[in-house]
């Protein structure tokens, strides 16, 4: 399995075809507490770099991109009962969807754990 | 491209700026000032800022604000050519809410009116300083002396340790009631002191020359019933406090009467009229209201609704939520907004559109979350 990330603090785990997205450690701290998430239904299609998902933090509504173009799969139903999961478990349990990936040369040139910390660093 | 003939008001810096960021804020542009909006760390966070606040004592900076006041012959009487508020019956040492408003009813801003004895203050909002003072001096007359006290500093200690924690600083604050200020000292320097405040719970506002803000903040801190707090806490408390804000539930295109804040419209100057804006707030009162009310909306499930959300009585389009968020004292959404008046009754039955999807919601009682001032005889 590997890991990409993007500019926009998105994750994304890449197994075979499926690939699941959620949102950086990073991103969950800018965001602060998150009291609800809107995740994507199964069947959606997404396209790289559009919305596919919101999430709500006390202060306001942000988009969440695809990192990737594809068919969803799954949202991650625990997300309805305990939005907190983003910022507590922003990269493992607190993933967003699942899609199988429509084309994998869209990974091209999405960042590795390292350049993604490198880039981190360059923030503020 | 840039249009350079264009002045941007270069961005403005709090006199505590590096106290804020030396304590972990985040800073964001607010209102022209580069502004706290949470704190990192142990504490910080919108929602343990606001959980804080709600139970000990939390820290805010609105130096954005703008203190003014007004001096000379017949103050009072001028100024209530501008406002509905009674001002020259106001006691010295007592505070009162009110509105600036325009020829049609319609609000300019709302602010406190203090005498302090010597002058009459106000606090007005940051965002609209600039415009009240030009609307103050164009409507004042020459005789009257408005004095912008820019270089002064304006915290506010909230929450229901706030007049145990300040009164061991400042000792005879405590002996303040909602709505009364005074003079004392602090460190050799002299302060203004308020009880007063924007977030539904008792405390005090401090106004003090920004010499002297950093080491009163520090003193406050020191002690451990207090945290600092940002702009996203105050925000979420004023709305559970139902509170309006000015340029989201207050603007020009709101007035007294819609607004719900006719306690403003005080009775005497209500019959004896004499201020801009008299006729229209009078002409409203009489047709028995407005066509359009604010109304508090609290909402199933967890998501919220944000300023601008268009409010639905089946499909037919009757209001917009004009402040919105997530209440961390209720745990759940709330909303404050503008329906129409057959639909504002308490419990009407609503629904809110957010990004095509229909929240049902209902109408309720403002304040969301009771209010905990320290009235006299309380």
């Amino acid at each position: 399995m590997s890991r990409y990330f993007t500019e926009e603090h998105e994750w994304i785990d890449v197994e075979g075809d499926t690939a699941t997205i959620g949102i950086t450690d990073y991103a969950q701290e800018q965001l602060g507490d998150v009291v609800f998430v809107e995740v994507p239904d199964e069947g959606t299609e997404v396209a790289k770099g559009k919305e596919a998902a919101v999430v709500e933090s006390v202060k306001a509504a942000s988009d969440v991109y695809a990192p990737i173009g594809g068919t969803v799969t799954e949202g991650n139903s625990a997300l309805e009962d305990d939005p907190a999961l983003v910022n507590s478990s922003p990269e493992e349990d607190g993933w967003f969807f699942r899609l199988t990936i429509a084309d994998r040369s869209e990974l091209e040139g999405l960042m590795d754990e390292k350049a993604y910390k490198a880039f981190v660093d360059t923030l503020d | 491209m840039s249009d350079e003939n264009e002045e941007q008001p270069p961005i403005q810096t709090l006199p505590l700026d590096a106290w804020h960021r030396r304590h972990g804020a985040r800073m964001v542009e607010f209102a022209g000032y580069r502004m706290p909006i949470q704190y990192t760390g142990e504490h910080g966070g919108i929602v343990a800022e606001h959980d804080w606040t709600r139970n000990a004592a939390s820290l805010f900076d609105v130096s954005h604000m703008g203190q003014l006041s007004i001096s000379g012959a017949n103050a009072a009487t001028e100024l209530e050519k501008l406002l509905p508020g009674a001002i020259a019956s106001l006691k010295e040492g007592r505070m009162r809410y009110s509105l600036l408003l325009d020829e049609d009813g319609g609000i300019l801003d709302d602010l406190i009116v203090t005498n302090t004895g010597p002058n009459l203050a106000m606090v007005v909002n940051g965002a609209c300083k600039w415009d009240d003072i030009a609307h103050l001096r164009e409507h004042l007359p020459d005789s009257i002396t408005l004095t912008h006290y820019d270089d002064q500093a304006l915290l506010a200690l909230q929450g229901p340790k706030a007049a145990e924690v300040l009164g061991s600083i400042i000792p005879g604050v405590a002996d303040l009631s909602f709505m009364t200020g005074g003079s004392f000292e602090f460190d050799g320097t002299p302060i203004w002191v308020a009880r007063a405040g924007y977030t539904g719970e008792d405390g005090f506002e401090i106004s003090i020359h920004e010499s002297g803000v950093s080491a009163l903040a520090d003193a406050l801190v020191a002690d451990e019933r207090v945290h600092p707090a940002g702009l996203g806490a105050r925000d979420s408390l004023r709305l559970e406090a139902g509170l309006p804000l000015y340029g989201h539930d207050l603007t020009t295109d709101t007035n007294p009467v819609n607004a719900g804040l006719g306690f403003a419209l005080s009775k005497k100057r209500r019959e004896e009229g004499g201020y801009l804006g008299h006729a229209a707030c009078i002409a409203r009162l009489e047709d028995g209201g407005c066509a359009d009310t604010r109304v508090g909306l609290v909402l199933e499930g967890r998501q919220p609704a944000r300023e601008g959300a268009k409010i639905y009585s089946g499909d037919k389009l009757v209001g917009k939520v004009t402040s919105g968020g997530h209440s961390p004292t209720l745990g759940h959404p709330v909303a404050m907004g503008y329906v129409d008046t057959r639909h504002a009754p308490d419990g009407t039955q609503l629904t809110i559109d957010v990004r095509g999807k229909r929240l049902p919601t209902r109408v309720v009682p403002l304040p969301f979350v009771p209010h905990k001032y320290h009235r006299k005889g309380a």
